[in-house]
This record gives structure tokens, sequence and C-alpha cells, in this order.
């Protein structure tokens, strides 16, 4: 893996929008077959950092390298071209149009030739349907108008489409927000895969029970600087819970809780009881050694 | 995942059956396709006899519809994708100017001056976008300045070259022109003489068939119809047009060429104005500086009653057809029947609000649920 150039680097990135500077001085490589979760704070600069993978945004300053060649994307659909999906925080959805042309919106696959050119429509539906199917949503009619969608169904569209059109990176800013836990644990599914299938990925999340089974590393981003990437052999779950939230606040409310529930098995509340009984305690221990970051 | 599989053979047990009526309830073009076969009923009773539905009053009708519709198809494309062109009507006055200078005072052939004006329109309409999509300013505003700019050089020019504010004489350079009958004249005299010769079609005192053949204008007028409604439902462009008007930033990010669409429709919405001044110039044998005016807002009126979202991303070129068909049946019904014209507009207003009401209304619906 470390003998090939990784698939996507960013190399001293900056980012302004006028005085605003969103992130800055970011370096990160995502090698072929790797899992990159970024961590930070809502407003840390996560969604603009990767933005600036897929093309919507231009870094102000910093190079981007894909597959160890500089890559200067004018727009996302340059990025697209070069085999880099994403999955937006806001989805990038049509509410009016439907299943599939919101689908193959940009990518739609045609038959025929010169003005006869035309969009195959059925091989669309076919297509959205079957996509959709695997990341289990059954799809009741593929020309049904997103906008009628649940906001999960909705969320499903992009990942399914994402993960159609991603042939060397793909980008997932929090894309299981809205999801059931069956579907859920398919895009968790369908991450190994695309990792198993050589692609690099990185993933956003809040929840660390989505993260830590299938991130290999960490980035930990807060107001737009990078802490450091960490490898999942260095850091523990409760250690990277303690770095999405900020140690300080877990333990004040941690003892918060406890304080109100005396009487009943507190540690359960923040860690959701799927730890060994061992680990639950850790944020004390072990946010002392990760708050030299902050 | 069982449950998936499980339903794809039972069929599926959420969804019901939809008519085949409230699919068709629920088409954008809806709306103006039960209006335009109401106002034809009305007048086909209310002016029985005046000869409204006579072979040259159906062309007269048609005619005027015919106009309409071919600035209307180009507004609903535009209109779709997520813009307005308030210059349209300065944009026929002007390219009729720009064709009747070069033709008759400059002497220049027909072609080449329908060439220039063509492409002149179509570097106006150019720019038009590119003002648009690279400052972010609403099209309303920039298209409004464009009004005025056109329409001032549409009264300037022929002053500055001809010392007046019409130009005639534009039927003498037409002979023998090879671009000419393009604008000009009869599709399908021979299919006309035939059915005149089999009986099929009245026939006037000279033994020729009442009505020549289809006009011009109105081929234009289906011809458009049939491509924009083509690239709208069946092509990439098409949906990238969809795209642009629902969401232009969701569009850009999935990797549509969203300021390449809008400004190629801001071209073709001054295409057609160029068309539009082509028809009327060739028709008429002159161009005049105050030729189109309001028709923007009239172009806009039928894309409304067509079905379209004044927000963009809805919207059919079928309806804007039958909405500018509405306005001819109506305009030259009004005249038939010897009502007082005053009332057009009246009927424009309410027919106006009407439409936006309905398409809310069915807007609202389509995204309940289906
Ligand atoms: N287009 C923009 N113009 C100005 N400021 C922006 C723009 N986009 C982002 N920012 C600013 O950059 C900062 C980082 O935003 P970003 O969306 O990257 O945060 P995030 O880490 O994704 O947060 P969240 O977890 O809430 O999604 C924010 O303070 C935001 O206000
Ligand atoms: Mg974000």
């Amino acid at each position: 893996m470390s003998s090939q150039a990784p698939m996507i680097e960013m190399r001293n990135v900056d980012k302004r929008f006028g005085s605003v500077i969103a992130i800055s001085d970011i370096s990160m490589k995502v090698h072929r077959g790797e899992v990159m979760c970024l961590l930070g704070d809502n407003g840390a600069g996560k969604s603009t950092l990767i933005k600036t993978l897929s093309g919507v945004h231009k870094p102000s300053n910093g190079e981007l390298l894909v597959d160890g060649k500089p890559a200067d994307y004018q727009s996302p659909s340059d990025a697209l071209d070069a085999g880099i999906a994403t999955v937006f925080q806001d989805l990038a959805m049509i509410p009016l149009m439907s299943i599939t042309r919101n689908f193959f919106m940009g990518r739609e696959p045609t038959v025929g030739w010169g003005p006869f050119k035309r969009v195959d429509w059925k091989y669309a539906d076919r297509v959205a349907m079957e996509e959709m199917g695997k990341i289990g949503i059954d799809v009741r009619d593929p020309s049904q108008p997103v906008g009628t969608l649940s906001g999960g169904e909705r969320q499903c569209v992009a990942i399914a489409r994402a993960v159609y059109f991603g042939a060397k990176v793909l980008i997932l800013d929090e894309p299981t927000s809205a999801l059931g836990v069956k579907q859920a644990s398919v895009v968790l599914r369908y991450i190994a895969k695309a990792r198993a299938d050589g692609l690099a990925v990185i993933f956003i999340t809040h929840n660390v029970h989505h993260a830590y089974p299938v991130a290999d590393a960490f980035t930990l981003l807060k107001r737009g600087s990078s802490l450091g990437t960490f490898r999942k052999d260095e850091v523990s779950r409760e250690e990277v819970l303690n770095m999405m939230a900020g140690g300080a606040e877990l333990e004040s409310l941690d003892a918060e809780l406890s304080e109100f529930q005396r009487n009943e098995q507190h540690d359960d509340e923040i860690t959701e009881g799927s730890l060994p009984a061992s680990a639950a305690h850790g944020p004390q221990s072990s946010g002392a050694r990760l708050a030299t970051g902050y | 995942m069982s449950e998936a599989t499980l339903n794809k053979d039972t069929g599926d047990e959420r969804l019901q059956r939809v008519s085949p009526v409230k699919k068709t309830l629920s088409r954008p073009e809806f709306g103006a396709v039960s209006g335009a076969i109401l106002v034809l009923a009305f007048f086909a009773v209310a002016a029985s006899g005046t000869g409204m539905f006579s072979g040259s009053g159906i062309v007269n009708f048609l005619e005027v519809s015919a106009q309409l519709g071919i600035i209307a198809v180009a507004a609903a494309l535009l209109m779709i994708g997520g813009e307005f062109d308030l210059s349209i009507g300065s944009m026929i006055g002007f390219a009729g100017i720009l064709i009747a200078i070069p033709a008759v005072q400059f002497g220049w052939p027909l072609w080449a001056a329908l060439l220039f004006a063509f492409s002149f329109a179509m570097a106006v309409g150019f720019v038009n976008g590119m003002l648009v999509v690279k400052t972010g300013l609403p099209s309303f505003i920039v298209t409004l300045g464009f009004l005025f700019i056109l329409r001032g050089l549409a009264i300037g020019l022929p002053r500055l070259f001809a010392n007046r504010t019409q130009i005639g004489g534009v039927h003498d350079t037409m002979a023998g022109d090879w671009l000419a009958p393009l604008f000009s004249g009869y599709v399908g005299t021979g299919l006309f003489q035939w059915l005149a010769d089999i009986g099929l079609l009245a026939t006037n005192f000279a033994g020729n068939p009442a009505v020549e053949g289809i006009p011009a204008s109105v081929a234009w007028w289906v011809a458009l119809t049939a491509m924009a409604t083509w690239v709208l439902l069946g092509t990439r462009f098409g949906n990238w047009i969809f795209a642009c008007g629902g969401d232009k930033n969701a569009a850009r990010n999935v990797g549509v060429p969203v300021n390449t669409v809008k400004v190629s429709l801001f071209m073709f919405t001054a295409f057609s104005a160029a068309i539009y001044a082509a028809l009327q110039v060739m028709d008429t044998g002159s161009a005049d500086s105050m030729r189109g005016m309001l028709k923007e807002l009239e172009a806009i009126i039928a894309v409304v009653i067509g079905g379209a979202l004044l927000t963009g991303g809805y919207g059919s070129a079928i309806g804007a057809s039958f909405g500018a068909l509405i306005f001819g049946v109506v305009q030259m019904g009004i005249f038939y029947t010897g009502i007082n014209t005053d009332w057009f507009q009246v009927f424009l207003g309410a027919m106006l609000l009407i439409a936006v009401l309905f398409n809310n209304y069915v807007r609202k619906k389509a995204l309940e649920a289906k």
C-alpha cells in the first residue's frame, strides 16, 4: 500500500471565503484500500475539506494530488470524470425530479448516435431500482419525485448514486445521519466493500459506532486546522469518541448524567452498552493523553 | 434486504395503482391543453357562423398562436432552467431592424442580412447569459437592462441609417433568395392543392384551395415545440435543464455544466426572437422599431399557463405551445365575435392568475403524494 502513491493527497491546502478561513494548512493522504474518517465539531471545516477534493471549491492555496498527479479541478464534473464520487451533506438532490433523473443527473446513459442520441431511461430506471434495492430501499416507483421520499430514503439515493459512479475515490459527508439501523449497516458494508475493491474512502460522521468499525485512520479537524492523523491501532474507540466531542465536554456530561441517574447504570448512556465494562470508563483515563492536542 | 426481493414478485403493497386519469392530471401541460379545448369549444359556439372556423379562419388564429408559440417554447426551456428573459420583445424589434437595414439600406443579399441578424441576436443572448451566470445577478434585472438597450438600439439604428423608424421594401429583396423561403410562404402546398382537387378542401372563385398550405410560422411553431419536447424529455441536455432550474448548486455538484446550459438557453430565446422577427419582416415586408412590444410578458404568460413554475425546474414545452394557442384563439375569437377588444387584457390577466393558482396546486399534489 505504501509503495504506491496515495490515491488522494492534500498538501498544505487552505480555503478562504472572503475573510473567512474555513480550512488552513491541511495535509492528508488517503491510499487505495483505505478508509479515512474525518472527525471534528460542527463548523470544523470537514465539509469544506471534502468539497475541495470533489471540485466544488478550488483551494485558495496548496496542492491536490490524485493518483500521484496534480489535480486542478475546475468543477465537480472534472472530479467525477477522474472517478471521485461524493455524497454531499446536503445530498445534491432535486426535489421535483424523479429518483432516476436524480440518480443519473449529469451522468445519463445514452443510446443512439448524433442528433438522435437519447437518454436510455428504461435502462436508467432499472439500474436505479437495482442499486436502491441493494442498499435496502425498495423503490415503489422510480419516477417518484425525490421530494416525496423520506429523509433516509433520499440519503440512500445519494449514497447509491455515489457508490455506483465512484471508481477511485468515494467521499461520504455524514451519509448515515438519517438512516435506520439496517440501512446504516448496509452503508458501512458498502464502505468496507469499496475498501476491498481498492477505492480510497473518506468518511465523515459524528457517530463513533459508524466510524470505528470501518475506519483505518482518523483525521481530526478543529477550527479549520488538522490536529493530526491517527491510525486505528493507535487509538481506542473511546479516544475516538473523545476526539469527536472534545474530551472535556464528555467528562462533564458524564459527571452530570451520573448525578441525575445515581441509581441507574449510567455508564451505558453514552457508550450505549456496546463496550466491554472495563472500557466504559475510558474517557477519564485516556482523555488526558489526547488533551494535549487541543 | 429479504423483504425487498419478496416484494418484487408480489408487487408493492404500499403502492396504489395510479389510474391513467390521475397520471394525466399530474402532467404539467394538463392545464394548458384542457384550457385550449375549453376556449376552442367556447368560440366554436360563440363565434359559429362568423368564419372563425373556416379554413382561412383557422389559419388566422393558428398564425397568431404560432408567432407567440415560437418565443414561448424558448422561454419555457429558459424558465424550466431557472431563468427569465425580459429582452425577448425588444429583441424581436431589434432583430427585425438588423435584417432590414443591411438588406434594404446596404443592399446586402437577404440571406446575408438574415445570417447577420441571427448571429448578432445569438451573440446578445450569449452576453445576457454570461452576465447572469458570471455575476450571479437575477436574470430578471440583467435582461431588463437589455429590454431597454435593445429597444433603444431598435429605434436609434434605423434613425441613424435611414432617418426613420420603419424600413420597408424587404419584399423586393426576397425574390430568388435561397434563405427567404424558410421564413415565408407555405409548407405542403401540393398536399393542400390535392385535398382541394379531391374536394376535401373548399376552393375560392379561381379554383385554388382556400388555404394554400401551412404557413411558415405554424411550421416553425410545430417544429420548435417538437424539438424542445424531445430535448426536454429525451436527451441529457433536457435532464440538465430541469436540474439547473431545480437547484443549480446541486446540479453543479453532480457534474452538470450549469453555466453552459444556461447560456445556451439564453442564446436559444434570442434565436427564437430572431425567427419571430424574420417571419414578421418577410410577412409585412418591413421592419419597425416598435415590433415585439410586451411580447416577453405574453411569452411568460403562455409558459406559466403551460404549467411551468416561475421558480424553475418544472414545466413543459408542449404546455407553453398550448398556452400560446389559447392566446391566439381568444385574441381572434374576440375579433370574430365582435366583443370589445378591451376585454382581451382582462381575460389575459385572469388566465394568468388561474394558471398560477392551478399550477401551485398541482405542484403541491405532485410533492405530497402521487
Ligand atoms: N461558502 C462559504 N462561505 C463562507 N463561509 C463558509 C462557506 N462554507 C463554509 N463556510 C464556513 O466554514 C466553516 C466550516 O464549515 P464546514 O461546512 O466545512 O463545517 P463542517 O465541519 O462540515 O460542520 P458540520 O459538522 O456542521 O457539517 C464554517 O464556519 C462555515 O461558516
Ligand atoms: Mg459538514
